[in-house]
């Protein structure tokens, strides 16, 4: 994962979709540990107020759950709340870009279709 | 009260003024940064802070004692300053045990461990040091001192990429272990962003920002595409900086935007921290 300062979205939203990313390839396993805030902060070079921002929007979405003393862990059914929530925002942040880079580029929609295809198969 | 509370100071060096009614608070456990082109004003309150400087006016106030010669004040601030303030005839590892005389706190174990990974050797005296290794040996004792306020003067001054990087990697670990007030003055504002909780912006003795990082951020953005785009955009926006390269265009606008309104091909970015800086800290 990746922090961009240039990325017009805040960092601990960064840091937050970086760790469901992490969820979601299988990085971070369901009732698996994930980094301390400091763990997180140190690497990220980020203040650790902003890494605690991050993991509290997941903490209260139900995706990390803190065990005291011990640390975070990812929380059983974590990655199919997480694809559903994805799912739904899939159109908003991959389609609409993909049209709209597309219709720059002069190509049709049953153009994009067999792309998509092709990207099925490869 | 608590924290450092700086309330309206003013100094003059002859007829320059260089810190004009200033007042601030630094809150108990937080890292700020104090932003501001060279001359602007950051040494002198940090100096003034640290009793190193008399203010002409106003007073400056550490967990409620006044910290103008106060030594019971003053132990709580740790400054690691621009320059060398050390006998040049010592050797690291000798001033790192008369800092525990002075700052009972401080702790030798980490100072040596640090020192390690930076590779600074102990047994050498303070002027055979290079500018970057006399930088990092200011570092580590300001990170060794464990006292609530350490202020770092310009510290990766002379400091290669990977010691910058090594040195703000310590600082937050060092501040999630234990946390105290950290007061970061430097011009190199990309650098320090991520780390900060709070900055503030002195101009000519004056300060034109105190506010929290991510509000900061989050007060303006970038916009780039096509020239004719882009004027057609940002008409009765609140531009600061545009850049114009061809055809193709980009602004730095304050304010929010409302993303379903973005036309097609338009690019946002974050606000871009260094060009905002530039901006607002420059000479007219």
């Amino acid at each position: 994962m990746q922090i961009n300062f240039e990325d017009e979205r805040p960092i601990f939203i960064q840091i937050a979709e970086g760790i469901e990313d992490g969820i979601l390839t299988g990085g971070f396993a369901e009732n698996g540990q994930i980094p301390s805030i400091t763990e997180l902060s140190v690497n990220y070079k980020i203040n650790p107020a902003t890494a605690l921002k991050g993991i509290s929007l997941l903490v209260d979405e139900g995706i990390i759950f803190k065990k005291r003393g011990v640390g975070m862990f990812v929380a059983p059914g974590s990655v199919s709340k997480l694809r559903a929530k994805r799912k739904r925002s899939f159109f908003e942040h991959y389609i609409k870009k993909l049209v709209a880079e597309a219709k720059k580029l002069e190509i049709t929609s049953e153009e994009i279709l067999g792309m998509i295809e092709r990207g099925y198969k490869e | 009260m608590n924290g450092i509370e700086v309330n309206n100071v003013s100094k003059n060096f002859g007829d320059t003024l260089a810190l004009n009614q200033v007042s601030l608070n630094f809150e108990p456990n937080k890292i700020y940064g104090l932003l501001g082109r060279n001359g602007a004003g950051k040494s002198t309150l940090l100096n003034i802070i640290t009793n190193r400087l008399f203010p002409d006016d106003g007073t400056v106030t550490i967990e409620g004692l006044i910290g103008t010669e106060n030594d019971v004040a003053q132990k709580k601030v740790y400054m690691m300053s621009e320059k060398n303030l050390y006998p040049k005839s010592m050797t690291c590892q000798e001033v790192f045990k008369w800092s525990k005389l002075f700052y009972p706190n401080f702790d030798l174990e980490y100072a040596t461990k640090i020192s390690n990974q930076f590779g600074l050797g102990l047994h050498k005296k303070i002027r055979t040091l290079s500018t970057g290794f006399s930088s990092i040996f200011k570092i580590v004792i300001a990170l060794s001192v464990n006292t609530p306020y350490v202020l770092f003067d310009e510290p990766v001054l002379g400091l290669d990429a990977n010691h910058r990087e090594m040195f703000y990697k310590m600082l937050i670990e060092k501040y999630s272990d234990a946390s105290f007030t950290a007061i970061i003055s430097t011009h190199l504002i990309e650098e320090v962003a991520t780390i900060l909780e709070h900055v503030m912006i002195i101009k000519n003795g004056e300060i034109l920002i105190n506010d929290s990082c991510e509000s900061l951020l989050s007060s303006g953005y970038t916009v780039s595409g096509t020239a004719q785009q882009i004027d057609a955009f940002i008409l009765e926006k609140v531009v600061i900086a545009t850049d114009t390269l061809g055809g193709l265009k980009t602004a730095t606008v304050m304010g929010n935007i409302d993303k379903d309104i973005v036309p097609l091909g338009l690019e946002i970015t974050g606000l871009d921290l260094q060009r905002f800086f530039i901006k607002l800290t420059n000479e007219e």
